[in-house]
């Protein structure tokens, strides 16, 4: 659905990311864990277009000013890449957002009592907090995630108060261990037992080794895809990415819009 | 005052206002349904179809631009038989002409597509892509070549006896010899105007930013143009023109009518708001209801010059 929203809180919690609450209608609480929203920052013509992010968390607070006495209400988690993300990081509480959500596919969450790892990559890291916040209810989990350096790894603290057990992994080892979280992630897997599922989401190269890891330890594995968008709804077909059956004479391209941004591993093409 | 008169026709579609949604913004017209009524516009048409599906253009694909966006999507589409197995019986229940628009690869594929919709009577007409810039085999030739304009036009016509529109490309030296070349040739309405080509650069990367290096420039930022050129062609041809380009709003809108044309098309404005069309239907019967003009027909051409 499309809504006006209004910031309530747009918080810089790492220097140049930020997280943003904003007001949703009720029927928001129903967004699945991995879905995502599009954000139109301006009603100016320039920027034109929606942005897309994922949903980081969601909820409602009790409040006089509603009917229902409560304030439904949804966050993102951002990195200002550009003019539009930089706009959006000028935004202060009561400015106005016009927002169309929930889009897209979300995660799913498998058998209950089986252990999860997520892997996440810098602001990959925003789907996997709903996803988080579900599946603890029933889950052991496990977070592994990685940056640059300190400043990219974001909201760890959020994770731990889940109770979800967390591993840092840096470029440049100025948190956590030195390294890409994909190694950290094997050395920590040969010890423990094997997880039953696996989800990530971030830069496509750490995509494509968490893809390839679950493939080695034949568990399954979702992966959370970003791409550039005009529509967000399967209209632009903008946003395609490569399905396992794709080839020049049968071709087979994937909406992250529409058809993600949740896909299973094993039904995309890594090439 | 009773309520103004808002449709319109367009070579025999009977449409219960002017605004159409423009080929390859909507989708199949499903993907919409869920954000606004389908049957408060005056016709859908199609993502552009080809005979053989097709699998469109490396990814990035898109990109903004100020006030407007580059595409080269490449033609994705499901092709004509699975459209017609897949996405018409959707269409079919909804009570909005349905126009197809076909892109053929050879002059032998447009006669094929047009011999192939013809029976189908949920189809109410047919809007022939000659201009899309993006395909490197074909399109831009008899986009920009009147007398292969030509070609395409009459043998559709001779194939198809469903009410013929055909869309023009603005990447032409002058648009109005190219609309003269398809009016002779039996068009019966034309759309203009399609994607003007354009590129974008990622200077730190000394890379194109498209996949395909080249793309079609939609938005605000062509609509300037795309008034000039129906005012253009308005004054050399006698058939119905269908306005494109930049159309946000009921202004943007009824600006085009009184340039000349008789319908608009609503694009990019579909992807930032997907009740876009129906919005500015409402809009623009509000502003005739201000405005004390009785019939939307009187603000066709109606420019004081």
């Amino acid at each position: 659905m499309q809504f006006q929203s209004q910031v309530l809180t747009n918080t810089e919690v790492s220097p140049g990311y930020y997280r943003m609450r904003m007001t949703a209608p009720p029927a928001l609480v129903e967004s699945e864990a991995g879905q995502f929203v599009m954000v139109k920052i301006s009603s100016a013509i320039d920027p034109l277009l929606r942005r897309p992010f994922g949903i980081y968390d969601m909820g409602s607070f009790a409040t006089p000013y509603s009917d229902s006495g409560r304030q439904t209400f949804i966050e993102i988690l951002y990195k200002v890449v550009g003019r539009g993300t930089g706009m959006l990081a000028d935004l202060h509480q009561g400015d106005h957002l016009d927002i169309i959500a929930p889009l897209g596919k979300g995660f799913d969450f498998g058998e209950a009592g089986e252990e999860k790892i997520l892997v996440g990559g810098g602001v990959g890291l925003a789907p996997l907090y709903l996803l988080a916040k579900e599946l603890v209810k029933s889950h052991k989990v496990r977070l592994f995630a990685g940056g640059r350096s300190k400043e990219d790894v974001l909201c760890i603290t959020e994770f731990e108060r889940l109770g979800v057990e967390t591993y840092v992994a840096t470029d440049d080892g100025t948190l956590g261990d030195r390294g890409l979280v994909t190694q950290v992630m094997m050395k920590h897997l040969a010890s423990g037992g094997a997880p039953k599922r696996l989800y990530a989401c971030g830069p496509f190269p750490m995509l494509r080794a968490v893809a390839g890891i679950a493939e080695e330890m034949r568990v399954p594995c979702q992966v959370s895809l970003e791409a550039y968008m005009a529509c967000g709804m399967g209209a632009c077909l903008g946003c395609v990415v490569k399905g396992v059956n794709h080839s020049a004479e049968t071709p087979d391209f994937r909406c992250v819009c529409k058809d993600g941004p949740v896909f299973e591993s094993t039904d995309l093409s890594w090439e | 005052m009773t309520k103004p008169v808002m449709s319109v026709e367009i070579a025999g579609i009977k449409m219960r206002n002017p605004v159409m949604t423009a080929s390859g913004t909507f989708g199949y017209g499903e993907e919409f349904a869920g954000y606004m009524d389908l049957e408060s516009i005056g016709a859908m048409i199609t993502k552009g179809l080809s005979l053989k599906p097709k699998a469109g253009n490396n990814t990035p694909r898109i990109v903004e631009t100020p006030g407007g966006m580059l595409n080269a999507i490449g033609l994705q589409n499901v092709g004509i038989d699975a459209f017609i197995a897949k996405k018409l019986p959707f269409l079919r229940r909804v009570n909005t002409p349905v126009i197809v628009n076909l892109y053929g690869n050879s002059l032998e594929e447009y006669g094929e597509l047009a011999a192939r919709i013809d029976g189908l009577p949920e189809i109410a007409g047919v809007e022939v892509n000659i201009s899309y810039p993006n395909v490197k085999q074909g399109g831009i030739v008899f986009g920009t070549d009147p007398g292969a304009a030509s070609q395409v036009v009459s043998l559709v016509r001779s194939n198809t006896s469903k009410p013929l529109i055909v869309k023009l490309s603005p990447n032409v030296t002058d648009i109005v010899v190219m609309a003269k070349a398809c009016v002779d040739a039996g068009a019966e309405a034309l759309s203009l105007i399609n994607t003007l080509t354009g590129m974008a650069i990622d200077l730190q990367k000394r890379r194109p930013v498209l996949a395909n290096i080249t793309g079609g420039l939609s938005g605000p930022a062509i609509k300037p143009v795309a008034l000039r050129m129906v005012w253009q062609v308005a004054r050399a041809v006698k058939v119905p023109l269908i306005g494109i380009g930049g159309v946000m709003n009921a202004t943007d809108a009824l600006e085009f009518i009184l340039a000349g044309a008789t319908a608009v098309q609503i694009g990019t404005a579909n992807f930032l708001t997907p009740a876009a069309s129906q919005q500015i239907a409402a809009e623009m019967e509000q502003w005739l209801v201000d405005n004390r003009v009785g019939d939307v027909k009187e603000l066709i051409g109606a420019l004081k010059s």
